[in-house]
């Protein structure tokens, strides 16, 4: 009796290990995570518009209706990124996600606070690189670090009505996702 | 030969619970820090960087993006306050007041995260063109047919769900208490 209390006893703990481990590897391991759907659909280092969710095919599960999204899917490998998306009416929204998609940076058109939301994307080492003029580290251009080299650039812009769409969908059009070196 | 036995017993009971538990936590989407107001949960903290290994894993497997913390915040709904499961056969009404935000959207899902087919091609509102009383008040009613005011058609599917996404909001990690936000109720009517 003793003896499989004991065996019993090893399996809830050799169990919760099971367990832990494969949490923790489930990211890794996923291959329909939102970045694996996108990579046949997207070129890398290139913005386009994502097709709207409709009942018979969304690219991701739960999709804002009434959002339009373009999707940037970045590789840093080849040196930093420039992104320029001009703002929509009502709201247009960057979220910046790792491979994983864990969303590491999120920043909306009143905080951008201009007619357009300009920002670099580089790695840690890369933004270390910088040469440390004045006029490069000044707080004009928004430089953002990446903590992983590959990952996502999601732009959403808000039809607030679904007759604004068209609308919103040629503002999104006009936004650039490019390899540049911060100016 | 018994502890051969007892080995293998081991093993395959530890797979057992450690599979299952995986399995269980990333399907029925259990993650901390979860904030709840009446029907509505929301896991702020999936946003960021501070996200846990468990909504980590459960996004890994369902393929979304979750809304990052300075985008916005979304709140989903899968039974209405008094518990019952949403069901597209019956009536829910969804009224009163929503926190503070410069926009809101309400949509309607599957289990699986797709829109639901219907008629008139609705799948939500947002907060610029919903109908609103005097008071500044709303009722939005989901239901299989055609109702008058703001009538979100659910498609008089088994099982819908709800998410209610606040755009440019202060409600997010630090928010505690219902005073902060204060989400619509969702109530059954009458089922068919």
């Amino acid at each position: 009796m003793i003896r499989w209390l004991l065996w019993i006893f090893g399996a809830i703990l050799l169990g919760g290990i099971v367990h832990l481990s494969t949490v923790l590897a489930m990211p890794k391991a996923a291959t329909q995570d939102a970045y694996s759907r996108l990579v046949p659909l997207t070129p890398v280092n290139a913005m386009v518009p994502l097709a709207a969710p409709t009942a018979d095919a969304s690219i991701m599960p739960f999709m804002d209706p009434a959002f339009s999204a373009a999707v940037c899917r970045y590789d840093l490998s080849g040196g930093s990124i420039k992104l320029n998306a001009p703002l929509s009416q009502a709201y247009t929204s960057v979220t910046f996600y790792t491979r994983n998609s864990v969303a590491y940076y999120a920043i909306d058109d009143r905080a951008a606070g201009r007619r357009a939301i300009e920002l670099d994307l580089m790695t840690p080492e890369q933004h270390a690189d910088l040469p440390e003029e004045e006029d490069v580290t000044a707080a004009d251009r928004l430089i953002i670090e990446s903590p992983t080299a590959t990952g996502l650039i999601v732009l959403r812009a808000l039809a607030p009505e679904p007759a604004m769409m068209p609308m919103v969908r040629r503002a999104l059009a006009n936004a650039q996702c490019r390899i540049g070196p911060v100016q | 030969m018994r502890l051969l036995f007892g080995s293998f017993f081991t093993l395959m009971l530890a797979a057992a619970i450690g599979l299952g538990a995986t399995w269980f936590t990333t399907t029925r989407g259990v993650a901390f820090g979860s904030l709840t107001i009446g029907a509505w949960k929301s896991w702020p903290k999936s946003g960021s960087t501070d996200i846990d290994p468990y909504a980590r894993a459960a996004i890994a497997r369902t393929g979304e993006l979750p809304l990052g913390m300075g985008d916005g915040v979304a709140f989903y709904a899968r039974t209405d306050d008094a518990g019952n499961n949403l069901d597209g056969r019956c009536t829910f009404t969804i009224s009163g007041m929503t926190p503070a935000a410069r926009y809101w959207t309400l949509a309607l899902y599957d289990p699986d995260g797709r829109l639901v087919a219907n008629a008139i091609d609705r799948h939500g509102f947002t907060s610029a063109e919903i109908i609103r009383d005097a008071e500044g008040r709303f009722a939005i009613s989901v239901a299989p047919r055609a109702r008058p005011g703001n009538w979100l058609p659910s498609g008089g599917i088994e099982r819908f769900v709800l998410v209610w996404r606040l755009y440019d909001t202060p409600i997010g990690v630090a928010t505690r208490t219902t005073k902060e936000g204060p989400m619509p109720a969702v109530a059954r009517k009458a089922c068919t």
